[in-house]
């Protein structure tokens, strides 16, 4: 696999400026992400986002959870793409297959026991069963206190929901407290933001566009002394893709 | 059971065993070199672009310790069941040929010459008393005199870049002032300043500190070392932490050590050999080789040997010695035996300066090993006696690339939201525009803080896992405080238009969820006393002879500095003495 490390996508430079400048004025301002000539490129990213994309994992119920839940915690807005636009959803479902997935990275052996929270997480689940068993509490919760899914949801309510998961001493079942399940989703959400988009996430790099992160350049040799300025290049993926 | 000869075995292919391994080839000894993890290859799994994917790098761990397999329980206190570290975040030790040597940083110190003997220093100072309850503040049993040529070795196989301050006595440049005198310059100039670090540099000026580069192991030039090995200039991609460096420029055992090594037909490399101990003869003070498991085949293999040399990681090595029987272990009750006695760690905090909205820090941009310091409150430079408390910590700038997965979980500062809106923007603006400055301290000894056998969990192979006791103490806590609480005035220069400082906090515990650092020490401590030492001044095991524990483990407390500089130190001087003494006649290096 190579990586084209000098071609970010062209912008019409406006006359009287160099290349350079103009990227560097533009970059690492809000406008980088609302400016015009990014239009195809939010195009695209629509365009891709409306494709389907086969869950290898979650089922159609926990799907719609996990989209309104991701959204919440990233939402679309004038920073940038949110989870949906993002592909989230899929990252996270790619993961579940992984090594990762299946609780492989993690000493899984018995006897399991709980402890004060700073020792660290002491369950027996993998995390594909923590997103099992905890989007099913929370819909159950939502349901109880809601009236509805938590997909089903206005938004003040999905964000006062996944407050109360966060913060509140709530349990799905016997074993699994609210706040692991909130927290594995926030971590899984934002790795999905913020991976190479050869992992489903970052969808056209969205994520490293709005966060300033050149991606796999990997080479400032000539940036590491320029005080003060916006680096100037796009956004590559390890996979050649640019943004 | 198969058996095999050898004249010596080096357990671990980190930065310890390679340097071991690379010593006794070259006097002459026929050397098996056994590693649990997997042979790694720069060239291959290291190559660009593939090995830059923070996913598999730094999040998921491509290069570190296999959890699944086994680890370690944790708890604060004597009393409290321990529990095990089932997910890798607080420290990361590696795996694989290389070890933690191919995922480090670079950061590469020479100890404080006064740290080396810290507490016959502080009763000079302060007297006896100034020493807390329970506090074992220790000698290390070797001056920095005698480990400079071995620090200067160390340095020019690393490829070290940095700028001295003191050579043969005399002032040569604008070094740490605080740093001791040198037999010779550092191989490679310093490191270029990113921007971070260049406005630390001012601001730490402006302030009356004395600010310094910092000594990396990250080539600022091409480079060949003394064994014939070769570095790139380092390009500033951001990704050593955590990653092998596709560049050849941070130093590691598998570019500047095993190409050489490798070739030699002296040295046998056997990979995906989980040691399960070291056997002792009837006496139990000789060695007579050790037993590993052979991952593949699910076999154990005996290989006899007249030494044996435990250069795995910290922890790893005193794991060893007490599933070996090698040494007294340590009985925090009694206060009695030495093997896990002074585990120690380090006290790291991070504090966040945020500039204005059109200064950019592209914290993307970085070395792991560059940067810059100030020691003004590290070590003994400065009055201890109206703080009481013993210890410091230098300050640094040390932007090694942010990357962001990890910038997302850190987020944008204390109060900013954890998620959503207000998260995003708080995030975007924090990584284009914030920088970070970490006190990186030192964290003594103590008598409730120690290594021993876990009673009740047990790795894949059936042996009970390590257990750590280990809690932040009063004293490391209030001198954590004291030094963030001194960084104030360089936010303040550097125009900086938000800050927060970032402190150790009393009540609260040692947290097993956030990363710290790897910098883990002790457990079984170099000294010139059998009663409160494991191995001799030469990391010579007391008990028995033939065996030689190298690493971080032979650290009495903990020091500002990062270790690798000072275990490579070690390992070169004790290898040394090995070659010129113990080949000779082998048996104890110091008789009591």
């Amino acid at each position: 696999m190579s990586v084209q490390n000098d071609t970010p996508k062209r912008l019409p430079v406006p006359p009287g400026m160099s290349r350079r400048h103009f990227l560097m004025a533009l970059a690492g301002t809000a406008a980088f992400w609302t400016a015009d000539e990014f239009a195809d490129w939010r195009q695209a990213i629509a365009a891709e986002a409306a494709q389907t994309y086969t869950p290898r994992y979650f089922t159609p119920d926990e799907w719609r959870f996990l989209e309104a839940a991701t959204e919440q915690l990233f939402p679309e807005d004038e920073t940038g793409p949110g989870a949906k636009a993002l592909g989230v959803v899929d990252f996270i479902d790619r993961q579940m297959d992984t090594s990762y997935g299946h609780g492989g990275l993690w000493f899984m052996s018995g006897p399991f026991q709980s402890g004060p929270a700073n020792l660290g997480y002491q369950l027996p689940y993998a995390p594909r069963e923590i997103y099992r068993i905890g989007i099913a509490g929370a819909d159950r919760y939502c349901r109880d206190h809601y009236g509805h899914a938590f997909a089903d949801l206005d938004h003040p309510t999905q964000i006062e929901a996944l407050t109360a998961f966060e913060k509140l001493p709530i349990q799905f079942d016997e074993t699994l407290p609210a706040g692991i399940f909130f927290e594995q989703l926030r971590t899984n959400t934002m790795e999905g933001a913020f991976s190479d988009p050869i992992h489903g996430g970052n969808r056209h790099l969205g994520g490293w566009v709005m966060l300033g992160f050149p991606g796999a350049r990997a080479d400032f040799m000539d940036w590491v002394d320029q005080y003060g300025p916006a680096y100037p290049l796009g956004s590559v993926s390890i996979s050649g893709e640019t943004a | 059971m198969t058996t095999k000869n050898a004249d010596a075995i080096v357990v671990g292919a980190g930065w310890a065993g390679s340097i071991l391994a690379k010593e006794l080839t070259e006097a002459g000894l026929k050397v098996v070199m056994l590693e649990r993890g997997p042979d790694r290859a720069t060239a291959v799994e290291g190559a660009y672009p593939d090995s830059i994917d923070e996913l598999r790098g730094a999040i998921r761990h491509r290069l570190f310790q296999d959890l699944s397999r086994t680890t370690v329980t944790i708890r604060n206190k004597i009393g409290q069941t321990a529990l095990p570290y089932r997910q890798l975040s607080a420290f990361l030790p590696g795996e694989g040929v290389g070890g933690a040597g191919l995922h480090w940083s670079g950061v590469h110190f020479r100890a404080a010459p006064d740290d080396l003997a810290l507490r016959s220093n502080v009763i000079a100072r302060y007297g006896q008393k100034f020493i807390p309850e329970g506090m074992n503040l220790q000698d290390y049993g070797v001056t920095y005199d005698e480990l400079e040529p071995f620090f200067d070795k160390a340095e020019k196989v690393f490829g070290t870049s940095g700028e001295a301050y003191k050579i043969n006595g005399k002032v040569v440049g604008n070094g740490n002032v605080f740093a001791p005198s040198r037999s010779d310059d550092f191989p490679l100039p310093p490191l270029k300043d990113v921007y971070t670090a260049n406005l630390f540099r001012k601001a730490a000026s402006d302030a009356g500190y004395h600010p310094y580069s910092l000594p990396a192991a990250n080539a600022s030039r091409q480079y060949t070392n003394p064994y014939g090995a070769q570095m790139g200039p380092c390009n500033f991609c951001g990704y050593c932490s955590g990653y092998d460096c596709y560049m050849y420029s941070k130093a590691s055992p598998n570019v500047n050590i095993l190409p050489v090594l490798r070739k030699d037909p002296n040295f046998t490399l056997i990979t995906r050999a989980h040691v399960m101990r070291v056997d002792l003869d009837s006496t139990k003070t000789r060695a007579t080789g050790v037993t590993y498991l052979d991952l593949d085949s699910n076999k154990e293999v005996t290989i006899t040997a007249d030494l044996v040399v435990l250069g795995a990681f910290q922890f790893h090595n005193v794991h060893l010695m007490l599933l070996s029987g090698i040494g007294k272990p340590y009985d925090a009750q009694k206060n009695e035996g030495v093997v896990g006695r002074n585990f120690v760690y380090q006290t790291i905090t991070t504090s966040r300066a945020w500039l204005p909205e059109n200064q950019f820090t592209n914290q993307f941009i970085g070395t792991g090993g560059g940067g810059v310091a100030i020691d003004d409150f590290n070590s003994m430079n400065f009055d201890h006696g109206p703080h009481g408390f013993v210890g410091g910590s230098p300050v640094w700038v040390n932007q090694a690339g942010v990357k962001p997965i990890a910038a997302s979980t850190i987020g944008g500062g204390k109060d900013a939201p954890r998620w959503g809106a207000g998260y995003k923007k708080a995030l975007v603006e924090t990584y284009r525009h914030a920088m970070a400055i970490d006190a990186h301290g030192s964290n003594m000894a103590y008598r409730d803080v120690f290594l021993d056998l876990d009673p009740t969990w047990k790795n894949t192979y059936g042996q009970p896992l390590l257990r750590m006791t280990f809690d932040w103490q009063d004293n490391d806590i209030r001198m954590n405080r004291y030094v963030v609480s001194q960084i104030e005035p360089i936010m303040k220069a550097l125009g900086a238009t938000k800050y927060e400082l970032g402190m150790l906090e009393p009540g609260k515990p040692f947290d097993t969820r956030l990363y710290q650092t790897t910098h883990l020490g002790g457990g079984a401590v170099m000294g010139d006393d059998p009663n409160t030492s494991a191995i001799n001044r030469y990391l010579q095991s007391w008990d028995v002879p033939n065996v030689f524990v190298i690493g971080s483990n032979a650290f009495p407390q903990g020091m500002g500095y990062n270790p690798t500089g000072m275990v490579a130190a070690l390992a070169y001087w004790s290898a040394h003495h090995i070659r010129t003494t113990y080949l000779k006649s082998p048996g104890p290096l110091v008789r009591v």
